[in-house]
């Protein structure tokens, strides 16, 4: 089964010339299978985000090629790049600037609905659509119509982003931190919809997470980053069971656990 | 936006700054329903004359009097003409002519006027005196005849045969004519000008025109700022390189230099106020360009505009609906400030001479010009140019309030 989705070649992004030159992303190499859960784990600051932002095309990449279901990706154009975007989508970090603070709930919707094509639907169809959406993340729709997003609270705001994820069904969902801001109840609430949005529509996802526990929880294959590179991969048994590289292993030890003493002797400040 | 807007009017500065921004615009648009006078129709023959009701001598003399017995219609009519200050004169004159210092009692006025009949003589050489100080002496002297006389004026006409001056009638002492039955009363609240206008209805149609001229300079140096600020940071790249070439380039010259020289080269004929407001908003527009690009600069990495992004919107419709809003706030205090800059800078031109071209309509910084031109400041004529300060400062005023009232809804750190 060799039906790679997205696949990453080289890739590298370098921000600032000369003294303040950084490079975000490494010469990173990267192979993504239809239909699993693929996690990117890293602390901060190791470049996951500005990985994930070259995968959805909003950042360029500075070298290196992104191959797309086989083929070399092309987004040249505005219209290309719509096109892509069907296949390929994102959820945030952090659902309260998400939002645009300006427009109401309902425009959000309807702009996936148009998005999938279906601008020339009659109203109660899309009403409909945007109800099966809202049930699909336990809101009611009749309860979030005609309102703005600071009336919503973080958990309802992150399901919010889901169900666009459902309406528009990409083939690919890219979740950056999609719990980070989310208190530890809806974590568990959000992460079983990720899982029922892999089970019922069959979507790739790649979940970015600075939590080697989660993605152990969630993940089918695990890249560790560390200042841009990936460092270690594999399947995640293997990666998290095994560790080779002493990152991994400080990864690993650094999650807290509940009946033991948390052992801080790995903590180093060598990034501070 | 209605809640916004009730935040803004809870503004305790906004809301003063605000009513008086709308009183004056209010004064500059029913002003001239109730007075309908040409603004720069000259009325007066002769420069700055003072503030005051004009009653006219003529028709006064013509309405049939009323008596009026009042006590201290004599002693006003004495003050008025004899003075603290002109008693004063008087006994340092006398002391000089070799009177001695007690038989000079300067409250007496029959005897003062006494001594001074029998000792004046506009010929004495004093020692030490001017000639500013003599011929003050003699106006003096001119100024006191007949002051002590009971009996009244007589008004006489030539008879038309033998060209002789026939009397008509006695104005007696106490005569009083009401002002309601003299058919030309004039008020000038603030006199005249150097020409001869009315001060308060030429400088309420400047406001109006000064007004215009800020609005429009504002409006352009806005909508240009914002524009280009607008394009270069949401754009980036080679785009926002070239924009800001020209906006830094724009920056070292100071922009009233640049204006000086514009409004030179386009020549005095074709200076109109609108011409001029269009060169102001043409020089004005680059630090609003700078600061709504940094603005833009950090907005345009949201995720609300990347799930935008990811939404397939066109970047129009991007930079209209996710970046706009978000910076509307500052616009309109960008657009107040550059209203009242607006004012200020037609109000620097003009006084050297650059504003608009002086034979259509006035201006505030016109009335300035024309105020210094003839010397009101060096002569003491306040209402020339006080009131038309007084003006550029409450316009300026208000406005600067309204936007530190913006800014402390908009920007909850700036809160007391």
């Amino acid at each position: 089964m060799n039906d790679t989705v997205l696949q990453g070649v080289n890739l590298t992004k370098v921000f600032g010339w000369g003294k303040q030159k950084t490079i975000a992303v490494d010469h990173v190499n990267f192979e993504i299978r239809a239909g699993e859960v693929c996690s990117i784990v890293g602390e901060s600051g190791s470049g996951k985000t500005t990985l994930a932002k070259m995968l959805l095309g909003l950042l360029n990449p500075t070298e290196g090629e992104i191959y797309f279901q086989g083929k070399k990706r092309d987004i040249s154009t505005q219209r290309k790049k719509r096109e892509y975007w069907k296949n390929i989508q994102a959820i945030f970090q952090d659902p309260y600037s998400a939002y645009n603070i300006f427009n109401k709930i309902d425009t959000l919707l309807l702009d996936c609905i148009r998005m999938r094509g279906d601008f020339w639907l009659p109203r109660e169809k899309k009403i409909e659509l945007m109800s099966e959406a809202c049930s699909f993340v336990n809101l009611e729709y009749k309860e979030l119509t005609n309102k703005y997003p600071f009336e919503l609270s973080g958990g309802q705001m992150q399901r919010l982003m889901i169900a666009r994820i459902f309406l528009l069904k990409p083939k690919i969902l890219i979740a950056d931190e999609p719990t980070s801001m989310i208190d530890a109840c809806s974590r568990a609430t959000i992460l079983d919809m990720l899982m029922k949005l892999r089970d019922e529509v069959g979507m790739t996802i790649i979940f970015i997470t600075h939590d080697i526990g989660l993605a152990y929880y969630v993940s089918d294959t695990v890249y560790i980053m560390e200042r841009g590179k990936i460092v270690e991969s594999g399947s995640a048994d293997q990666v998290i069971l095994t560790p080779h590289h002493p990152y991994t292993r400080r990864l690993i030890s650094d999650v807290p656990k509940i009946h033991e003493a948390w052992d801080l002797s790995t903590v180093t400040y060598s990034g501070l | 936006m209605i809640h916004t807007l009730r935040q803004v009017f809870r503004s305790g500065k906004f809301v003063t700054g605000f009513v008086i921004f709308v009183s004056l615009l209010l004064i500059v648009l029913i002003y001239p329903l109730l007075v309908p006078d040409d603004p720069l129709a000259i009325i007066g023959l002769g420069t700055f004359f003072p503030p005051g009701i004009y009653v006219n001598v003529y028709d006064s003399v013509n309405v049939s009097p009323y008596t009026l017995n009042l006590p201290d219609a004599t002693t006003k009519r004495i003050a008025d003409k004899l003075g603290p200050k002109e008693r004063q004169d008087m006994k340092e004159f006398l002391l000089a002519a070799g009177i001695p210092e007690e038989e000079i009692d300067i409250e007496d006025t029959a005897k003062l006027l006494d001594l001074w009949e029998k000792n004046y003589d506009p010929n004495k050489n004093i020692e030490g005196m001017t000639l500013a100080k003599m011929r003050y002496y003699q106006r003096l002297n001119n100024s006191l005849k007949g002051l002590l006389a009971t009996e009244g004026l007589i008004v006489a006409l030539p008879n038309a045969q033998t060209g002789q001056l026939e009397q008509v009638k006695v104005i007696e002492q106490s005569d009083y004519a009401n002002i309601n039955e003299v058919p030309n009363v004039r008020v000038l609240p603030l006199g005249t000008d150097n020409f001869g206008r009315d001060v308060l209805t030429e400088l309420v149609k400047a406001a109006g025109v000064s007004l215009q001229i800020g609005f429009v300079a504002g409006l352009i140096a806005t909508l240009i700022g914002l524009v280009l600020g607008l394009l270069a940071g949401y754009l980036g790249g080679m785009v926002d390189d070239i924009i800001m070439f020209f906006t830094n380039l724009l920056i070292v010259i100071p922009s009233f230099v640049l204006l000086i020289l514009i409004s030179f080269s386009i020549g005095q004929d074709k200076r109109g106020a609108i011409t001029i407001a269009t060169v102001i908003g043409f020089t004005s527009w680059v630090w609003t360009a700078r600061a709504v690009r940094a603005q833009v600069l950090s907005l345009r990495n949201r995720d609300h505009v990347n799930l935008s992004r990811l939404s397939g919107h066109s970047t129009v419709y991007i930079i209209l609906n996710d970046i706009l809003p978000y910076i509307m706030s500052y616009v309109v205090m960008a657009l107040i400030l550059q209203i009242s800059s607006g004012i200020l800078a037609e109000a620097g031109l003009s006084i050297l001479g650059l504003g608009p071209r002086t034979t259509e309509v006035p201006t505030l910084g016109l009335m300035m010009n024309w105020a210094m031109i003839y010397q009101a400041h060096v002569l003491g004529k306040w209402w020339a140019y006080l009131p038309v300060l007084v003006t550029i400062a409450l316009i300026t005023f208000s406005m600067n309030l309204m936007n530190t009232g913006l800014d402390q809804v908009f920007n909850p750190a700036l809160r007391e």
